[in-house]
């Protein structure tokens, strides 16, 4: 049952060979069993999740209908960045180590009212930066295919929980990477939506113009499922876009051929380590056998990427986490004089390293006489960077590369330097700042025998099209069905 | 406090006078003490004299990442703020939330009388 996708738990629910009780039962008494190895989970909370279960029996119980949809009873886990009413929400961070939000972010309550059971809250890096989850208040998850070695971060509970089959899905959020990485570290299918697509509301902010909320599972087909339940219009999201429900899964069974795959000579330059050039190769093979062609495309200014990233990223977070003040809600210093000081203080022991690293780069260059030679540079390139994929897109369907130059590293290995980390993301963060859906795809496995992913990065609202294209590849492949070897 | 100002004032109008000049023109402005102790003062963060000496080594490794930027000819972009340019959506100016002051005062560090405490600002 661990192993099984989300339409085959959907059917059985359907069938009442099991009840939501039992299957959250399973996976609780899992999590309670493997969770203290891996450090996936902040919070679980067994009465809540189990009164969740057991209204989900309950509403089947009054026969089909429309209120029985196909994740009607399925247990997911959140990324502990969204906010759900009753649960402690703390974002990974000691600021919000006590905080019990009073309110659902939209995805949280979509998913309710779906009928999905909630099996807890997930470690992340601090407000989402990090690319190891070693800067989590929690500790580090560790990743389930080698516990020495980072899941990839920010989403690295999310990863890591459903690699380990503790949870058979789980929401993330993206900013530069943060569901793509971990997906790739942990081999998982991860997908970041067309900016606009999820609402931000209640998904605690970092970069505002580059979140995004997406799911995390163990195949494309699942990830479709998902996502039609998480997207949509949201008016408490000023960047949400007014657009038609879409169902993600419409095009999964579309034949590959005649598929044009664009492939990024910047993406295929040094940077990128053997193993993982290999897993990609043979993966691009496979989708030439499946009917695909391959055309070399070229974003000149995706080398700029990763520092505009690091002006912009940091401007906004240093806006966005102006609100922890230690006022209204989170820490509060206990000694302070005036009320400066105060809010120094409580920053100061709420905030960790990396966090305050970014709030200062932030408020430097937004601050007087750097604005326009930072963050409007920045603006300036995000749009060049842009610009690229549309040209790219004139001549392909779909880009392809990897996801991370390299497989998953051990603990301690890039932590001392902050550059040498942000570098992680560098096939990511592009996608970000052009506001693009990308995913990642398990391909095989590299060096010590960790999961390689595959990066696959659409044109706007091409998510159908990725999913179609990612899920062809896992009819062919089986990938994404390895599962790491743990407590078993 | 006066003389800080005068100086960030000076650093600013150099930096709009000469920055074009310069090639690459941020690349050698590494932060001193004294500006890391302005910016955290600005993001209301403290930091301890062996924190400040760390964090300044690190910013500066940033700022020399992200000076590459300034390399690059921008002249005629314009700058980009949201993926697909869409503007602010205007809604009705209407009351859309219940009252919840209860909920949201319940997880304040102090409150009373339906109002959050802090220390005294004006004596």
């Amino acid at each position: 049952m661990i192993e099984s996708s989300l339409q085959q738990l959907s059917a059985a629910l359907a069938a009442k060979k099991v009840s939501a009780v039992e299957l959250a039962t399973l996976f609780l008494d899992r999590i309670e069993r493997l969770n203290p190895a891996l450090n996936a989970f902040i919070t679980t909370d067994r009465e809540r999740t189990l009164a969740m279960a057991r209204a989900a029996d309950a509403r089947r119980a009054k026969g089909p209908g429309e209120h029985c949809g196909p994740l009607l009873g399925v247990p997911l886990a959140h990324k502990d960045i969204f906010c759900t009413e009753g649960w402690r929400t703390t974002c990974g961070s000691k600021m919000l180590a006590n905080f019990v939000s009073p309110y659902d972010a939209h995805v949280v309550s979509q998913l309710k009212t779906a009928g999905m059971v909630t099996l807890g809250k997930l470690n992340m890096d601090e407000f989402a930066m990090g690319s190891s989850n070693e800067t989590s208040h929690f500790g580090p998850v560790k990743n389930p295919w080698d516990t020495n070695r980072v899941p990839g971060g920010s989403s690295g509970g999310s990863a890591a929980a459903v690699a380990a089959r503790l949870a058979p899905i789980a929401t993330g959020t993206d900013t530069g990477g943060s569901i793509r990485q971990p997906a790739a570290l942990c081999g998982l299918t991860g997908l970041k939506p067309t900016y606009g697509v999820v609402s931000r509301y209640g998904m605690i902010a970092f970069a505002s113009s580059l979140d995004q909320g997406g799911p995390m599972a163990k195949s494309a087909e699942d990830c479709a499922l998902l996502l039609s339940a998480m997207a949509g219009f949201d008016e408490r999201d000023s960047t949400s876009l007014q657009r038609e429900a879409e169902d993600y899964s419409r095009d999964l069974a579309r034949p590959l051929a005649g598929l044009r795959i664009g492939l990024p000579k910047e993406f295929f330059g040094p940077g990128m380590d053997d193993d993982v050039r290999a897993a990609v190769a043979a993966a691009l093979d496979q989708y030439r056998q499946l009917g695909a062609t391959t055309v070399e495309v070229s974003l000149p200014n995706s080398g700029l990427s990763v520092p505009a990233y690091y002006v912009i990223a940091p401007a906004e977070a240093s806006s966005n986490l102006s609100r922890f003040d230690g006022v209204r809600y989170g820490h509060r210093a206990a000694e302070y004089g005036d009320l400066t000081e105060m809010y120094c203080k409580s920053r100061a022991e709420g905030f960790g390293a990396e966090v305050k690293r970014r709030i200062l780069i932030g408020t430097y260059v937004l601050s007087h006489g750097y604005y326009d030679a930072y963050y409007l540079q920045a603006q300036k390139i995000r749009r060049l960077i842009a610009t690229d994929f549309q040209e790219a897109f004139k001549v392909c369907d779909v880009i392809m590369g990897p996801t991370s130059p390299s497989v998953a590293f051990s603990f301690g290995a890039k932590s001392a330097d902050p550059v040498q980390m942000y570098l992680a993301d560098i096939y990511t963060i592009a996608v970000n700042l052009a506001g693009l859906p990308g995913m990642s795809i398990p391909c095989g496995f590299g060096t010590a025998d960790m999961p390689v992913g595959l990066q696959l990065i659409g044109p706007w609202f091409g998510e159908s099209t990725m999913l179609n294209v990612a899920h062809q590849y896992q009819q062919a492949t089986d990938w994404h069905r390895r599962c790491p070897p743990i407590g078993d | 406090m006066a003389y800080d100002n005068v100086s960030r004032h000076a650093r600013a109008v150099f930096v709009a006078l000469f920055t074009p000049l310069l090639a690459p023109p941020l690349a050698d402005m590494s932060l001193n003490p004294e500006e890391v102790g302005r910016i955290a003062r600005l993001a209301r963060l403290e930091l301890s004299p062996d924190e400040a000496g760390r964090t300044r080594d690190q910013l500066n490794g940033i700022l020399a990442f992200i000076a590459q930027l300034q390399a690059v000819d921008t002249s005629g972009i314009a700058p980009m703020a949201h993926a697909m340019d869409v503007v602010q959506r205007l809604r009705a100016d209407a009351v859309s939330e219940p009252d919840r002051r209860d909920a949201f005062q319940a997880i304040a560090p102090e409150t009373e009388a339906g109002l959050y405490l802090v220390p005294k600002v004006i004596e």
